[in-house]
């Protein structure tokens, strides 16, 4: 792998960029590999990574239906954060964030991760209630968390309108939150993993599994049998899928979710702003255009579309929260396919089938822990032991109870 | 944005509706006896097909009645609705989601494919 | 100013009337039915931006909507529109705009350095750069890379205008009113269907405004004319210029802008929407957008003066400009040779550039006889000219179009028309779920096969001569109008018009030029991001070849023209790269909407105080006499505390607190969800619902429930009355009052259909005055005379019916604060008299009327839990010290088996408890978590601070939280460490009682 730097875009500038390398291989797939892993995301590719450079397996294939990110990692509003309640959650997203933090470098790739701060608004009383306790657990855990006033987001956030329909009472702050380039994670690693001898296999759909005494042997793909001695599936909306094709259910459903863009300006927002009440969240992307989304739809869909409601009900709160973008266009909207679990945490688990392992159920929130989530993977996959991290997300806790459940933090209020 | 066919109302926008998850799901007689995994799953496992779902919705802001549908989740093409308590309604193995059962069967009496859409 | 580019007696503008107008701080003229781009070019202004990434100078490319380079900043202060199409902006008197993304100047722009350095900055650069140090991506790289990047800057103040959304219905939506559309409204307007015809433009008839047609042996203006006018005159037809149908949702569920107000410029606003987002359902569609010309790659193609060759004959016969005095036309279409021959009648000096060696037909004819040269088998291999163009290269191709013959030899021309091929506007086909196919005659994608009842027409459909396209029009109308019920689908008959016939096109998707490709000369097709064929190259080269990788990589395509112009050209050439056919290559997915729309028109009226509607009890206009500061609880604004002249809030809070407790108090619950319950198998439902026992509740008395999810987890809670036998009235939190009602139904159709149960919601039926302390019922007496309030005699947790202060009441013996309470329910009507009664008549014996907070603080004092606050989905009732309450003899209510489940059971689960500073001054954070040992994070938690006050009454702070173990911690000395990291507080835990401990109160 040629290095990619100011002096190696110099060079290639001077040969009129002639003599650039393919990113990544498009290799046929061998007959068997130590581990199959089952969709092209970030999540998967950040797993094959991890396994390649931390776990010394790289008799690898990452095997994707379509394109690489082509997913939910190239249809996301790309927020990192780690400002999460839980202890479990805030150690696993929290060790996505310091990953993040190196990536361009790890990667040799520039993902454009930028920490410019994230805010979460709190409109009514118990919004307040809710940050509060988030923003003391965060601390106490050792991540950074402020409370900020009103004032003090007006100052970050100058045309904000404070005294909206449900006035603006504090806001919680994470200066490490901030926004990546989604495509560029996905292609970074596929370069990464490429460099290392994984086997990066695009348009090859996985069709079936092949089981025996309990124990998965590989897999049967549109491109012919593959076979494994260990297989990891992270296929987000697809995992039930995947799960039937295997031979067992999961407790996920998946929901449309969508977003938008507007046309791109000159810089306005610097920070990454959600509003928990007024359900809309919203940044600037480095090309300029503020990246837009909101909450999903609540019906099973594979369509990769929502209902024009969602959109509606995501531009009323933008228009109400920064009156300043009621001439601003919106020029791009798009659907994605999320997997929720009814806790709106993770499942990363061992299966019913041995050496069949599963890292779904990240549902609207999965972008900001991908290499988190494909570190502790990795590990548990070449370990076939699940990371200590990992642990509290396996699937036993819809039994056992042990629910971490980051949805009823932001109960209604009463 | 679905247009949704409430058995009681008729077609009304989505809007007007809550979507209730899958159908068919009956509370178990006597939860006592049933096992954790049992009871986990009937709590939080659900079918999340990609291809024919049967499904609850609720005409919450109508006529306040539950009843059952069933959807192609990848088209999301409706293939019928049903009043609570009814039976399932039959679907042919060969329905792609790309037409409406009206649609699947005057195409099946023509005997011609599904393609009654196809541009004139 | 003088109009130099005007034609004499062409054109549609109304030449009686003149608008003056500023570009870029100079003053020009134009006539009404002018764009701000064609009356640009009517003064000779050619240099209109600069582009986004090399800062080229950029001309008017188009004349419609999918124009990527003349995009400017309309207007300035509130009403400023960053990166608004000239092309399609209407000219109206003053109107005021200027060039975007450049500094100091467009003429003189600092940024065109990065078009000297281009060749750095090739697609995708900086993924590749910028990575070293770390520590300078975002204070340095990246704040270079937005100040860089982005267009128009946007509006700083509020928008002005209002808009407004409308809801409606129809039998044929028709996007699109060329002569398609028309004909298509006009055959199923004449059929009786209820039609919307929509069209982005001012006026109705599409090309045929360019064009020079005949319809029925007279001018096209008159068929047009015609039409629009039987339409007008047919009830069940809507009209919709500058309308534009932004999208194609599923079960024909389309929106549409329509402006209603901007071609007039800024408004006072009066009432009248600046546009209105129009959201339709229609049984049928027919799409008649129409086609985009495809632009030719060639060497430098960008330079101003560069134009489609369709725009420059719009131009020409629509505006009456002429785009330049020397005009060279390239193409490998018949089609181009029009804009030639109108350029050349309208006295342009007029050569054409054709890439077939040996061009045939009536329309070459034509050419020649004009006395137009045509140099055949030629491509153009260069332009001149930065800031406008003056001349270009002109050099013979080969047979495969790939290289040059002969060298190349140049022509002055200060305007290229290009014509490309056309590309149907499939967009809202495609939003339908729409799948295309490649047609290789016509060279583009059509629409194929819909799940969606559409049909597509004219150009939009790959016809683009006009018979075909009234035929079709005509044809589509009928049936679709027969689809939606109406006639016998039998088409009208199409008018009679000249037939055109156009020789075989040759298409050459990269012109060679004497260099190399990405050599020095550009070759864009993302005019726009600034994406050339060369990028393309390299981005196939680096392996991102499927189309979704290229226009990510690239950005080509992602513009706010979404690629209309430069899409198809993209995927051909990376399938000539790729050796593959472009339908192999595959199409990028085209998303809504269509065009650009403001979010303030998609959020229409919903705004302000519109924007979520308030939820107030019928005694607010006394809670604002009264001077009460407000609490957002839901939608509903309750009353937070009454200050006092000049009171803060703790003061009024802690006034009212020891008021309430030393005489008596006065609270607006009317919020509290109310639900009645009837039916014979009433109790047997609450048995399940709740976890206590309600089969055994006397008639006339009211029980506390806690209401469980199957996950055995407190969501609500409330106090239940039997009013009779088989008659319930339930109460629940005010947030939760739609959650239980919708809860109770579900379980009811769906799980317990036979049983005979019938819930109402009644919550805004009721007002509720909650009268509470020692002298409630002194007050009670004088407002009652039918019900005896003697506590002895109507004891707690019963109910009683009478006359209340006027009204006729339910009384609730049941208390929210510990003291002696009544709960008043009158019929909403009375709600505010018996309030204001009850604040008079009360003024004696000290009555205080008091807030949320004050309630907050009295049932706090008592350990009283509010769900959703000392409760959040996770906690169960032993969690609560509550086991009391779940019933041991039932063995079935909603959750009652999570709670076996293994980590539901086990012992050391957080459990409510109460919480007790050292420093009694102290009032801990509300979220505050507890620890056994204070030090640097990360610490171990122990739990967190549900509820936490200032109690008069108690003397002291009081607090409660949810502690892992905490019962059995009760008297444990913990810390709770602040946010500053520094200030740590020493708590005791003890039961979560702090007055009145042994409830002696309750009773007066």
């Amino acid at each position: 792998m040629t290095k990619y730097s100011i002096f190696s875009l110099i060079r290639n500038a001077l040969s009129y960029h002639e003599n650039w390398q393919k990113a990544w291989r498009s290799p046929d797939p061998k007959p068997e590999y130590d581990v199959i892993i089952v969709g092209g995301g970030g999540h998967g590719l950040a797993t094959a990574y991890y396994l390649a450079k931390e776990c010394g397996i790289t008799n690898v294939a990452v095997i994707e239906k379509g394109w690489l990110g082509g997913g939910n990692t190239g249809r996301n509003t790309t927020i990192v954060r780690s400002n999460y309640l839980w202890d479990e959650s805030a150690a696993l997203y929290d060790h996505a964030v310091k990953l993040w933090e190196t990536m361009s470098q790890d990667l040799n790739y520039n993902v454009m991760f930028s920490q410019r701060g994230l805010l979460h608004l709190a409109h009514n009383v118990h919004d307040m209630q809710e940050i509060g306790r988030r923003g003391h657990a965060i601390k106490l855990n050792g991540i950074d968390s402020e409370f900020i006033s009103p004032a003090q987001v007006k100052e970050m956030v100058p045309f904000i309108n404070l005294e909206c329909r449900y006035p603006v009472m504090g806001a919680l702050l994470q200066r490490r939150g901030g926004t990546a380039r989604h495509d560029a994670v996905a292609w970074g690693y596929a370069r990464a993993i490429d460099a290392m001898g994984v086997d990066v296999i695009q348009n090859c759909e996985v069709t079936g599994f092949k089981v025996e005494g309990g124990v998965v042997k590989g897999v049967e793909t549109s491109r012919g049998y593959i076979g494994a001695k260990k297989v990891g599936v992270v296929t987000a909306g697809h995992t039930s899928v995947m799960a039937e094709m295997a031979g067992f259910r999961m407790p996920l459903e998946s929901f449309p979710l969508q977003a938008f863009v507007s046309e791109p300006l000159k810089p306005v927002i610097d920070c990454v702003i959600m509003s928990n009440a007024i359900h809309a969240y919203i940044s600037q992307s480095d090309k300029g255009e503020l990246v837009i989304g909101g909450s999903g739809d609540p019906y099973v869909s594979y369509s990769q579309r929502g209902s024009f409601d969602q959109i509606e009900h995501v531009a009323g709160p933008v228009v109400e929260l920064y009156p300043i973008f009621s001439r601003v266009r919106m020029m791009r909207q798009w659907g994605g396919i999320t997997d929720v679990t009814v806790d709106r945490s993770p499942i990363i688990t061992k299966t019913p089938v041995e050496n069949l392992y599963f890292n779904c159920g990240w549902g609207t929130g999965g972008f900001k822990a991908t290499p988190g989530s494909g570190h502790v993977f990795a590990h548990s996959i070449a370990k076939g032991e699940m990371h200590p991290i990992a642990a509290p997300f396996s699937m036993d806790r819809f039994y056992t109870g042990a629910l971490i459940d980051e949805a009823a933090a932001a109960a209604v209020a009463h | 944005m679905l247009m949704i066919t409430c058995p009681w109302c008729g077609e009304r926008e989505q809007i007007e509706f809550s979507a209730g998850g899958q159908a068919h799901i009956a509370r178990p007689e006597d939860p006592a006896k049933l096992s954790d995994e049992e009871w986990g799953a009937y709590i939080y496992v659900r079918d999340n097909p990609k291809g024919v779902h049967f499904e609850r919705w609720v005409h919450s802001h109508g006529c306040g009645k539950w009843f059952n549908a069933v959807r192609h989740t990848v088209t999301d093409v409706f293939w019928d609705v049903y009043t609570m308590g009814e039976e399932k309604p039959w679907v042919p193995e060969d329905w792609d989601g790309l037409t409406t059962r009206a649609q699947y069967e005057t195409a099946k009496t023509a005997g011609q494919t599904a393609e009654g859409g196809e541009q004139k | 100013m003088s109009q130099s580019h005007r034609i004499e007696g062409k054109g549609r503008i109304d030449r009686s009337r003149t608008l003056s107008f500023t570009w870029n701080g100079a003053r020009y003229m134009g006539h009404p039915g002018d764009t701000l781009a064609s009356a640009l070019l009517a003064n000779g202004v050619r240099l209109v931006g600069r582009s986004f990434k090399y800062h080229r100078p950029r001309g008017i490319m188009t004349a419609g909507s999918e124009e990527p380079n003349a995009v400017v900043q309309l207007e300035e202060g509130a009403r400023t529109e960053p990166n608004t199409r000239a092309t399609v902006t209407e000219l109206y008197e003053g109107l005021t705009a200027r060039p975007q993304n450049c500094w100091p100047s467009v003429e003189f722009d600092i940024g065109a350095i990065n078009s000297k350095l281009s060749r750095f900055f090739p697609a995708g650069f900086y993924y590749k750069t910028f990575m070293w140090p770390r520590k300078l991506w975002e204070p340095v790289y990246e704040k270079v890379i937005r100040k860089a990047a982005g267009m128009g800057e946007s509006p700083m103040e509020w928008d002005p205008d209002s808009y407004a959304q409308h809801f409606e219905h129809c039998d044929v939506l028709i996007a699109g009113g060329g002569p398609a559309g028309l004909a298509a409204a006009l055959a199923a307007g004449r059929a009786g269907a209820r039609v919307i015809l929509a069209d982005e433009g001012p006026e109705f008839g599409g090309s045929l405004l360019s064009d020079v047609l005949e319809v029925d042996g007279e001018p096209a203006d008159a068929w047009i004319e015609k039409t629009v006018a039987e339409l007008q005159a047919m009830e069940e037809v809507t009209l919709l210029p500058r309308t534009t149908v932004t999208a194609y949702y599923d079960h024909n569920f389309l929106t549409a802008c329509e402006r209603v107000t901007d071609h007039l410029g800024p408004q006072v606003d009066d009432g009248v929407p600046r546009q209105r987002f129009w959201k339709i359902r229609a049984r049928q569609t027919i799409l008649a957008q129409g086609s985009i010309e495809r632009p030719l790659l060639f060497a430098d193609n960008d330079r101003p003066g560069v134009m489609l060759a369709s725009a420059a004959r719009t131009y020409i016969n629509r505006y009456g400009v002429l785009p330049g005095r020397e005009i060279v036309v390239f193409t490998g279409h018949d089609s181009a040779y029009k804009t030639a021959l109108d350029a050349k009648a309208a006295g342009a000096k007029v050569e054409i550039v054709d890439l077939r060696p040996d061009p045939k037909g009536p329309l070459i004819d034509k050419a020649r006889a004009a006395g137009i040269e045509i140099h055949a088998g030629c491509g153009i291999t260069g332009t001149r000219g930065t800031k406008a163009l003056h001349g270009c290269d002109v050099a013979e191709l080969s047979e495969d179009g790939k290289s040059l013959k002969g060298a190349p030899y140049s022509l002055g021309c200060d305007c290229i028309a290009v014509g490309g091929g056309w590309n149907p506007t499939v967009h809202l086909f495609s939003q339908a779920r729409g799948k295309l196919k490649w047609d290789d005659d016509k060279q583009c994608f059509v629409p194929h096969f819909c799940q969606q009842p559409t049909r597509s027409v004219g150009a939009g459909n790959g016809t683009f001569d006009l018979a075909g396209c009234l035929a079709e029009g005509l044809a589509a109308g009928a049936a679709a109008a027969k689809d939606a019920g109406f006639g016998d689908g039998a088409a009208p008959e199409a008018p009679a018009v000249e037939i055109e016939e156009e020789g075989p096109a040759r298409q050459v998707w990269i012109v060679p030029s004497d260099k190399p490709l990405g050599h020095g000369k550009k070759h864009f097709h993302d005019h726009q991001n600034d994406v050339t064929a060369a990028d393309i190259h390299l981005a196939a080269r680096e392996g991102y070849i499927s189309v979704e990788h290229l226009k990510r990589y690239t950005t080509t395509g992602m513009g706010t023209d979404q690629g209309k112009t430069s899409n198809v050209n993209a995927l051909a050439v990376m399938a000539e790269i790729r050796g593959a056919q472009i339908p192999e290559v595959g199409t990028t997915t085209f998303r809504p909407p269509y065009v650009p729309t403001p979010f303030g028109a998609v959020t229409g009226q919903n705004r302000r105080a519109l924007f979520l509607q308030e939820r107030t009890t019928p005694m607010h206009p006394a809670h604002v006499a009264n001077g009460a500061v407000f609490e957002d609880v839901g939608d509903w604004k309750r009353p937070w505390y009454f200050p006092k002249d000049g009171e803060d809030m703790e003061e009024a809070v802690q006034r009212e607190c020891r008021q309430a407790r030393e005489t008596c108090g006065l609270l607006d619950a009317s919020t509290l969800g109310k639900i009645d319950i009837q039916g014979p198998d009433a109790a047997w439902f609450l048995n399940m619902i709740y976890t206590n026992k309600w089969d055994q509740l006397k008639v006339g008395s009211a029980r506390y429930g806690l209401m469980l999810n199957e996950h055995g987890m407190v969501f609500d809670d409330g106090v239940t009355t039997r009013l009779a036998e088989d008659h319930f009235h339930m109460t629940t939190t005010t947030g939760g009052a739609a959650r239980v009602m919708g809860w109770l139904e579900e379980w009811l159709q769906t799980e317990w259909p036979d049983r005979r149960v019938y819930c109402t919601s009644v919550t805004e039926q009721w007002a509720v005055c909650t009268i509470t302390g020692p002298n409630a019922k002194a007050l009670m007496a004088e407002l009652t005379d039918d019900i005896d309030v003697d506590p002895a005699t109507f004891p707690f947790l019963t109910f009683r019916e009478g006359t209340v202060a006027g009204a006729p009441a339910r009384v609730f013996r049941i208390s929210f604060t510990g003291d002696l309470a009544y709960e008043i329910n009158v019929p909403a009507r009375f709600g505010l008299s018996v309030w204001t009664t009850i604040l008079e008549r009360g003024y004696r014996h000290g009555l205080v009327q008091y807030g949320t907070e004050t309630m907050h603080v009295l049932r706090a004092e008592k350990g009283f839990i509010i769900a959703g606050q000392d409760t959040d989905g996770t906690v169960t009732p032993m969690d609560l010290g509550m086991d009391w309450i779940v019933s041991k003899k039932k063995d079935d209510f909603l959750g009652r088996r999570s709670h076996f489940r293994s980590d539901t059971a086990r012992e050391g689960r957080k459990q409510l408890v109460g919480i007790l500073t050292e420093d009694p001054n102290v009032v801990l954070p509300e979220g505050a978590h507890l620890v056994e040992k204070p030090g640097r994070p990360p610490i171990p938690m122990l739990g967190h601070v549900t509820s936490s006050y200032r109690s008069p009454n108690v003397g002291r702070s009081i607090a409660m939280g949810l502690i892992k173990d905490g019962r059995n911690r009760i008297g444990e000395t913990l810390y709770a460490p602040m946010m500053d990291g520094e200030t740590v507080h020493r708590v005791t835990l003890c039961e979560p009682v702090f007055f009145d401990k042994e409830g002696s109160r309750t009773n007066g």
